[in-house]
């Protein structure tokens, strides 16, 4: 359990995605099995356990410490895992720990009546960290900053395979993934994706670059609409359903109406949308929409008719049990029509080929694309074979220009690794009538887009432009007689309840520092809702 | 005498009335007691002020010698008449000089922890326990959250940081009075010899240190030479010590990949690390933990304990919820000199 604690408490603390990937492909070779398996399902979200409500842990600390002085306590530290950790007192046994597969088996066997007294002997068996790890394993759901990605990542580089290799096997393995560790060190067989409805990696595009527009031509390429969606597998096969995002992630749960719709054998990539109720004719709705079915674990019911999932459907990897992969683009599509053409159309459609005579004909379509969901255009090779990861030449995506606004600078925030010393991330506002007037409200957050030279002019600007300070976040002097205009370009805006301005931006960079403008000529937050699509 | 009449909070500090002078007064007084040479106890600017004579030191090093009208060195353990009052200063072990300061007038007998640290410290006088009616404590760390590890272990981290990290510059954050030097002094004990390399800020009060015979072993100035490209590689896998303030300036770009460590109680708050961009927090503190304010409190036999300093709250709830007396002492013009 030690060794756990501590390599959650690096991840925790590392600011670096290289240097978390190192930490964990380091915990891989001086781990043995099964505790680096187990390590790894708790960080990808694998590993489930039975849930330990917040509620418990307020309940054995209350039994511990007066209530005034727990409370006072959370409110300073913030956290709840690492409040109870600090306040659990001196351990009281003498032994060791449990080792984390003991811990993970003690949890998952535990019944409702007997988790509070074993959740608290294992407490008083450990130490601060401990104990940390422990909670954040018993509530579920770890937030330490690592994603899943991340760790498959790392488990890549250990074992010097692809990453879509690991991929592809993930959903047929379990935590402590004993045959994959054998594969990865060396000493087994690479294992074979087991289990029915395997993820398939998938292959992705290239952002176009000017140059390369010369070679595309009628003959040679297929051109679609690029849909503001998520991109998803659709893997149907003996029954077994489910739906992939493309980094083999299975978010079916949340999207049971499609999944009931998934009447085929195979498994097909296309773009997750979200349309207009059944029985309405078929519109699509936009990425916000989308986001509102995302990440449930259930879905109201009222959400499944107000919000019905769709798939537009443009590749075929494999028919049945028939793998197209090796097949060019264009028998692929005419297979995939076919079976499209036996699927329910108000969940189902093939992406339409979008014809073009030039590239100025489709620089022109590009820049009026026919629905406001659409958020540019893919450029397919004709003649390629399904290849996963990115390989060059074959896919571009030729995204629409980027939407522009000019925000006002409101707050800087120091940054890490090579940026250390620099302040770096940027909280930029727009205006809105205030009480007493004209006010800022925060509509984003960016820290690229600007070359180091810029970064160098920004970070002077921001120390001598300070008003407060907390920790590693400046305010920055902003009004309407004075201020830094920054403009913003970034891909699409949707409404969040979650932004006290009401609007998130996606990807939001710094295009162009405006030393020029006066800030009260920034835009307001009007100008910022007239770009939401819905 | 009652006791809010022998002290009690005034705009300028705190007050005593019958010896006419403040302790630690945040604005520009008369006459001055201070109790240690951080800034936010000791300013300058005062008519007459009396402290221990490491403090006097300090304060000169710091605001030069012009600090004070006039100044009165105390020695630890000596009564003087003020006015009336009678004052002794015993040792508090926060940093080199700092004291409580025990004020009695007609058998009321008040005590000041001003900051204070029970545990062996070779860089500090160890504190000693003074007992009174009345202790006016800090409450830095008061609350039970609080429950610092033993400094050599945490020492102990940093060292393995260093073998398994050899090429980055550990950039360790301490101020530059008391923690810097403690933490100087804590690598020299676990036999960490290498030169130490310190801010410049640093310099002067890491002479006066070694002045007052506390051995710091060899230390050298965290500067290149002027535009020497990657010279920052000179520090690879060397300890530099800096104010935390550093941290937030281009003096921390000269150094190649730099491994940020923090010296402090406050590390022991992962969240605060992280917020902080701290990648190896060190929970080294000049403070009391909360079991040690605690056990204070109780060992000064005081009936009534007035809180200040920091966490207020926390210590006041323990006091009631122990039958003592208590309340929060709103002095403003304390800053956590760890923030
Ligand atoms: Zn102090
Ligand atoms: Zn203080």
């Amino acid at each position: 359990m030690k060794a756990f604690a501590t390599l959650l408490e690096r991840l925790v603390l590392t600011p670096s995605r290289n240097r978390k990937m190192e930490i964990i492909r380091d915990y891989c070779a001086s781990r043995p099995d099964p505790y680096r398996g187990y390590a790894i399902g708790a960080i990808t979200g694998d590993l489930k356990l039975k849930s330990v409500q917040p509620s418990l842990l307020r309940e054995l600390m209350t039994q511990r410490i007066d209530a005034e002085l727990f409370r006072l306590s959370y409110d300073y530290v913030g956290d709840l895992a690492e409040t109870v950790s600090l306040l659990w007192g001196p351990a009281e046994t003498a032994e060791a720990p449990p080792p984390l597969s003991q811990v993970v088996e003690m949890l998952s066997s535990a019944s409702k009546s007997d988790t509070p007294a074993i959740l608290s002997g294992l407490l008083d068996a450990m130490d601060v960290s401990s104990r940390y790890a422990l909670i954040k394993l018993a509530t579920g759901g770890l937030r330490i900053g690592v994603s899943a990605r991340l760790a498959k990542q790392a488990l890549a580089e250990f074992g010097n395979v692809k990453i879509e290799e690991i991929e592809e096997l993930w959903h047929g393995l379990e935590p402590p993934y004993s045959s994959l560790f054998a594969w990865l060190d060396g000493s087994g067989a690479k294992p074979v994706a087991a289990g029915r409805a395997p993820f398939r990696p998938v292959m992705l595009s290239n952002a176009i670059e000017e140059r390369e527009l010369e070679d595309i031509t009628p003959a040679d390429f297929l051109a679609e609409w690029k849909w503001d969606g998520i991109r998803i597998q659709l893997v149907s096969d003996r029954g077994k359903r489910r739906i992939y995002s493309r980094t083999g992630e299975d978010i079916s749960p949340a999207f049971p109406d499609l999944v009931e719709a998934m009447a085929f054998e195979g498994t097909f990539d296309g773009e997750l949308l979200v349309r207009s109720p059944l029985g309405e004719p078929l519109a699509i709705r936009t990425f916000s929409d989308l986001q509102q079915r995302l990440n449930r674990k259930i879905v109201p019911k009222g959400m499944l008719s107000s919000h019905p999932a769709f798939a537009r459907l443009y590749d075929c990897l494999l028919d049945g049990e028939n793998d197209l992969r090796e097949q060019n683009l264009e028998q692929r599509r005419n297979a995939l029509a076919m079976i499209v053409d036996r699927l329910p159309p108000e969940r189902f459609d093939l992406s339409p080929e979008v014809s073009f005579t030039s590239v100025d004909d489709l620089r022109d379509k590009r820049a009026n694309p026919p629905h406001p969901v659409i958020e540019g255009l893919m450029l397919k090779r004709r003649q390629s074979t399904y290849r996963s990861g990115r390989p060059r030449g074959l896919w571009y995506k030729w995204k629409r220009d980027p939407m522009v606004i000019d925000a006002v600078l409101m707050y800087a925030q120091r940054g890490h690794g090579k940026r250390s010393g620099y302040y770096s991330d940027f909280t930029f506002g727009a205006w809105r009538d205030g009480e007493t007037g004209m006010e800022l409200v925060p509509v984003g957050k960016a820290y690229f887009g600007f070359t180091d030279a810029e970064l160098k002019q920004l970070d002077k600007y921001v120390r001598k432009n300070t008003t407060e300070r907390f920790g590693p976040v400046r305010s920055v002097a902003a009004g309407m007689d004075g201020g830094l205009v920054l403009e913003i370009a970034f891909e699409g805006i949707n409404r969040s309840n979650r932004h006290k301005s009401g609007v998130a931006m996606r990807f939001p960079r710094i295009s162009q520092i405006r030393w020029d403008k006066p800030a009260a000529e920034a835009d307001r937050l009007e100008a910022l809702e007239a770009l939401i699509g819905d | 005498m009652r006791p809010d009449a022998l002290l009690h909070p005034a705009p300028q500090g705190l007050y005593c009335p019958p010896g006419d002078f403040y302790i630690d007064p945040v604005r520009p007084v008369e006459r001055a007691l201070i109790t240690h040479g951080h800034a936010d106890h000791a300013r300058a600017g005062h008519g007459a002020v009396m402290a221990t004579q490491r403090t006097l030191d300090i304060m000169a090093i710091r605001y030069g010698d012009e600090f004070a009208g006039s100044v009165h060195p105390a020695r630890f353990g000596e009564t003087t008449n003020v006015n009336g009052a009678s004052v002794t200063f015993h040792p508090a072990g926060h940093v080199l000089g700092s004291a409580q300061i025990a004020v009695e007038k007609n058998g009321t007998r008040i005590v000041v922890s001003g900051d204070y640290k029970r545990r062996p410290d070779p860089t500090a006088e160890h504190f000693e326990l003074a007992k009174c009616d009345v202790f006016i404590t800090e409450a830095t760390f008061g609350l039970p959250v609080f429950n610092h590890p033993d400094a050599a272990t945490e020492i102990g981290k940093l060292l393995s940081s260093l073998d398994q990290f050899p090429d980055r510059t550990h950039l360790v954050g301490a101020y530059a009075l008391g923690k810097a030097q403690r933490v100087i002094r804590l690598l020299r004990d676990s036999g960490y010899d290498r030169p130490i390399h310190i801010h410049g800020s640093l310099q002067r009060l890491c002479d006066y240190y070694r002045l007052e015979g506390i051995e710091l072993g060899d230390l050298r100035p965290a500067t290149l030479a002027e535009g020497a490209k990657n010279a920052g590689r000179d520090f690879a896998g060397e300890i530099v010590l800096g104010p935390p303030s550093a941290f937030n300036s281009p003096w921390v770009r000269r150094f190649s990949d730099p491994l940020i460590a923090f010296a402090s109680g406050w590390m022991q708050v992962r969240q605060r690390a992280k917020q902080r961009g701290v990648e190896l927090p060190l929970v080294i503190s000049d403070h009391c933990d909360w079991n040690e304010l605690t056990a204070s409190i109780r060992d000064t036999g005081a009936a009534e304990v007035w809180v200040t300093h920091g966490r207020e709250e926390g210590l006041v709830r323990w006091c009631e919820l122990n039958q003592i007396r208590a309340k929060p002492l709103n002095i403003v013009g304390y800053e956590d000199e760890n923030e």
